[in-house]
């Protein structure tokens, strides 16, 4: 038996591996996954949000929950009132160690009564298992059975629409259906990590390649482009939506408390539903809930000002990131640490440079002035920031149905 | 008169300075009224759907150097700004070949050593020093040119800042500032490049609103210009506005509104009203009067002070300047309606190159020749070209699959022998599509549409004067404290409560907004100090 190989390519790499121009490369879950596919990502990036972009997202790990007690086991995992999701209603939702605080993020679709697919980041596999015994329910990984591709941007619907059998333009935000796209069984979901108008789309591994052949063909008039992490990145700060390793730790991977978050800690409380059956951290978070959580997880946004005198003070413009950079930094409010933020990165559409920061509560409120850790020639000096809300890109299409 | 036709500003010309201007003053609480002339705004920035489905940025067609002080005071973002990427520049050469410059820096280096070992080398020398130097020169910019005659105390201080801005320049960067404001792109250029195609290309940029070759001196310093907006270019305030041209001028007439200005098409201005050397208002070709203590021109230095003003009322050294100003259009605009992508023999098929700029300059000779034809009232055989797709990178701009095509193509005289007509504006049309068919082999047989904008067009149709593309040309000896005309670079005229803020003042020409805003923050001063008593 050879030694497994560390990294390989998801069902599309035959079509994507080819139109990696860059040699960009990343690693997702044990998979290539392309982090942009030209020279530079910038086109990519537009394509998410002026036309439609491809991106493909089959390395998220997927399970099948079906039987009799599937419904116990998921609203005994997420924090969502699964009772209340109804057949064809999508998710997203935290879940939470006994403690109450976050393991993983991810989706929860209800495609029948008894039969959920849940999307992670994480491996998941053992947890489900833990948590259905003596339940009536088959728990199926479908990781690498399950192809899945994010179709997003303003154009997606009008492409989509015409490859397909499905009502696309009569699914709401956060549903799925069942349809053919080109003759292949697929389900369509309305989600997406881009915080625009999108889709993403599940099908058999065996059909990716026709389904990647078939949404090309019909995207290119649409100005279709493949897009890679560096664009999705950049989409998802935008969308002020989270990222698993960088915006918070997996609670069961954290060495130390501190590194552990509860949703309530990560702007996550909306999706919390104390009243549900008894969820893993109901408890924990029931009794957090009675005092107000000591750290927030807010938007900040960098005045341009500051940033602008601090590279001029050595004789330079202000040098702006152009990808979103993942390492923590300090932020301040009246001389004293009060946080750091996790994601930040500039926002060619908005014209601003944001980023996500975890906040003690105090110093949290949209609006407070912060000062943020820049580093200018290896120099570290202080910008200001302002405590803003998330998302601060929240166009429209993205939840309209025309 | 109605007490609803008294403002406190008034607007004259809806462009994208004009109502910049309007914008910066209505959010500084002044009752600001627009007037235009056509049924929409934008001047030179627009996008009209002529043919159902295909949007044209009729006129201007990239934004360059919008500052992003105004995108950010206006909010423009969020007024439906958006700015998609411009990434190469792909030079067809006639032998089949073809010279490219890209996005990644790699790339680029690739395709110019394919051409001159050398000059990939150059290259990148030539960027560093451009950019410093575009650093040095960039604060002009953001600053109301001073009087160096008479200065006054602010006037040193801006001169100051200057000075200490260049003051890190060492002796050859220094020497190189000193060239590009006299030498001719070509000699400039050819001091550090040895590839025809590259330099003919690089100097276009010096040619284009000018009535002037590669060759003429003068024209090297717009070179400077594409490393200014280097410089801005991870803001991203360089490449195609979403939706055309015309959306940079819509999301500044909705900021403009949304701090309550008002704007007023097809209002056309007749003549500025005033009364013992103060302006007082303007009257309109219908006949109506509005008031205001403060009017503001965004129209061109001629049409301002030999149309809207009696040059009775002005000095005769300013009218002799102005009617000096040289402004001559030598520029025309080919928007066609393709029924399928462009395909380009030197690079056949669809890829990232069709969603960037191609340039027909061959060779700096060719550019020359094509100025030869303009130079005695003609326009040109063999056209220098700029070209752009914009359904490629922004696909609402035709319907699916089909593509609109945006030709800048220099030059053609404004005053031609014999005077524009129709048949001269279809030969010029023709020779466009003749030139271009030789590189784009499906292009005569793809044409939907063909919209062709002769310089005289662009009077008429556009109120440039003239036809130039810049409210006068950026040469040197029209730049800065020249721009219109030595002591009245401050955006202001010798009518008290008079200004201007259009292209034909400093920094000028472009979509760049700087005018609009400059002018803008002078009045705001000035009425701060009447306030304060002083004159
Ligand atoms: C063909 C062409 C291509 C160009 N390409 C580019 C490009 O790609 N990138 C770039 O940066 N720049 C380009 N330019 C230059 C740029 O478009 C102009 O410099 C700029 O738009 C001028 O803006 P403005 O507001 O100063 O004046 P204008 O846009 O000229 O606005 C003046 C306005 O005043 C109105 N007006 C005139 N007289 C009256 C009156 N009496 N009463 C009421 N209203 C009146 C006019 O209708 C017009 O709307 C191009 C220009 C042209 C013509």
């Amino acid at each position: 038996m050879p030694a497994p190989s560390a990294v390989r390519g998801t069902p599309f790499h035959e079509r994507t591996g080819p139109l990696c121009q860059a040699g960009n490369w990343r690693r997702w879950a044990g998979h290539l996954s392309a982090s942009s596919y030209e020279p530079t990502h910038e086109h990519e990036y537009q394509a998410i949000r002026s036309a439609a972009a491809l991106i493909d997202v089959s390395p998220l790990h997927k399970y099948r929950l079906s039987g009799p007690g599937a419904a116990t086991l998921a609203n005994r995992i997420v924090t969502r009132d699964v009772d209340r999701q109804e057949i064809g209603q999508v998710y997203y939702t935290p879940w939470c160690d006994a403690a109450g605080k976050v393991r993983d993020d991810g989706t929860l679709h209800r495609l029948g009564a008894s039969d959920f697919r849940l999307t992670s980041a994480e491996p998941t596999l053992k947890w489900l298992h833990e948590n259905a015994r003596g339940l009536d329910v088959e728990i199926e990984e479908e990781t690498e059975q399950v192809a899945a591709l994010a179709l997003q941007g303003p154009r997606s619907r009008e492409l989509l629409e015409r490859i397909t059998d499905g009502d696309v333009a009569g699914l709401p935000y956060f549903r799925v259906m069942s349809a053919r796209i080109a003759g292949i069984a697929a389900e369509i979901s309305r989600t997406g990590y881009t915080g625009d108008l999108g889709y993403e789309i599940w099908v058999g591994a065996a059909d990716a390649i026709p389904l990647w052949d078939a949404l090309t063909a019909a995207g290119a008039p649409f100005g279709l482009a493949p897009a890679g992490m560096l664009a999705l990145d950049m989409a998802r700060l935008e969308a002020g939506l989270l990222l698993v390793d960088v915006d918070f730790v997996p609670a069961h991977r954290a060495i130390i408390e501190d590194r552990k978050s509860s949703p309530y800690e990560l702007g996550l409380g909306w999706t919390v539903s104390l009243e549900a059956s008894n969820f893993v951290g109901r408890a924990a978070l029931r009794a957090e809930r009675a005092r107000p959580p000591a750290w927030r997880f807010r938007g900040i946004v960098l005045d341009w000002e500051s940033l602008e005198a601090a590279y001029a003070a050595v004789g330079l413009p202000p040098q702006l990131p152009g990808t979103t950079l993942r390492d923590s930094v300090p932020l301040y409010a009246g001389g004293r640490q009060v946080g750091y933020a996790t994601s930040r990165g500039w926002s060619p559409t908005l014209k601003t440079y944001l980023g996500l920061a975890h906040l003690e509560a105090e110093s949290a409120a949209v609006g407070t002035e912060l000062e943020i850790e820049v580093t200018v020639e290896h120099r570290r000096r202080r910008g200001r920031a302002t405590v803003a809300k998330t998302p601060f890109f929240d166009p429209e299409r993205k939840r309209a149905t025309p | 008169m109605s007490a609803t036709n008294a403002y406190d500003a008034i607007i004259v010309g809806g462009g994208h300075n004009g109502l910049i201007n309007a914008a910066y003053l209505a959010r500084a609480g002044l009752r600001t009224v627009v007037l235009e002339r056509r049924h929409l705004v934008g001047g030179a920035a627009v996008t009209e759907e002529i043919f159902p489905g295909f949007k044209y940025s009729v006129a201007s067609y990239v934004v360059s150097l919008l500052r992003p002080e105004i995108i950010r005071d206006l909010r423009l973002a969020r007024h439906g700004l958006e700015i998609l990427p411009l990434e190469s520049t792909i030079t067809p050469l006639p032998n089949g070949d073809y010279l490219g410059r890209w996005a990644d820096h790699d790339q680029t280096r690739r395709d110019l050593y394919r051409h001159s070992p050398k000059d990939a080398e150059a290259y990148d020398d030539f960027a560093t020093l451009m950019y410093r130097l575009a650093w040095a020169v960039k604060p002009l910019l953001g600053i109301v040119p001073p009087d160096p005659l008479s200065p006054g105390l602010r006037d040193l201080k801006t001169l100051l800042m200057l000075g200490r801005h260049a003051r890190g320049l060492d002796e050859q960067q220094f020497h190189a500032l000193f060239k590009l404001g006299t030498m001719s792109a070509a000699d400039y250029l050819d001091e550090w490049f040895e590839s025809d195609p590259l330099k003919a290309t690089m100097s276009a940029s010096g040619i284009i609103g000018t009535f002037l070759g590669p060759r003429s001196p003068g024209t090297a310093y717009v070179l400077l210009h594409h490393y200014m907006g280097e410089i801005d270019g991870v803001f991203r305030a360089w490449g195609f506005a979403r939706g055309g041209n015309g959306m940079v001028s819509e999301s500044i007439a909705s900021s403009a509104r949304s701090h309550g200005a008002e704007i007023r098409t097809g209002a056309t201005v007749e003549r500025v009203l005033t009364a013992n050397g103060r302006a007082t208002g303007v009257v309109l070709d219908d006949g109506e009067e509005l008031t205001a203590k403060t009017v503001v021109s965004g129209v061109d230095p001629k049409r301002t002070f030999l149309g809207l003003l009696d040059p009775e009322e002005l000095p005769e050294d300013l009218v002799e300047a102005i009617r000096r100003f040289r402004i001559r259009g030598s520029s025309g605009k080919v928007n066609l309606s393709l029924s399928e992508a462009p395909e380009f023999s030197c690079l056949p098929g669809e890829g990232p190159h069709l969603r960037g700029a191609f340039s027909i300059s061959p060779s700096t000779d060719y550019l020359e020749r094509a100025y030869d034809d303009a130079k005695y009232g003609g326009f040109s055989r063999r056209p220098y070209m700029d070209i752009v797709i914009p359904s490629m990178i922004d696909p609402g701009m035709a319907p699916p699959g089909r593509h609109v095509m945006s030709i800048f193509v220099q030059y053609a005289a404004f005053d031609i022998e014999g005077g524009w007509d129709d048949a001269k504006r279809e030969a010029f049309g023709d020779a466009v599509v003749d030139t271009l068919s030789e590189y784009v082999p499906n292009l005569r047989d793809s044409i939907l549409h063909r919209q062709v904008l002769t310089p005289l067009d662009m009077q008429e149709q556009l109120g440039l004067t003239e036809g130039n593309i810049f409210h006068g040309e950026l040469t040197p000896q029209q730049l800065f404290f020249f721009r219109p005309s030595p002591a009245w670079a401050d955006y202001r005229t010798p009518v008290r409560g008079f200004y201007q803020c259009g292209s034909g003042t400093h920094p000028g020409g472009g979509v760049c907004g700087a005018s609009g805003r400059l002018a803008a923050l002078e009045i705001l001063r000035d009425l701060r100090r009447r306030r304060r008593g002083r004159p």
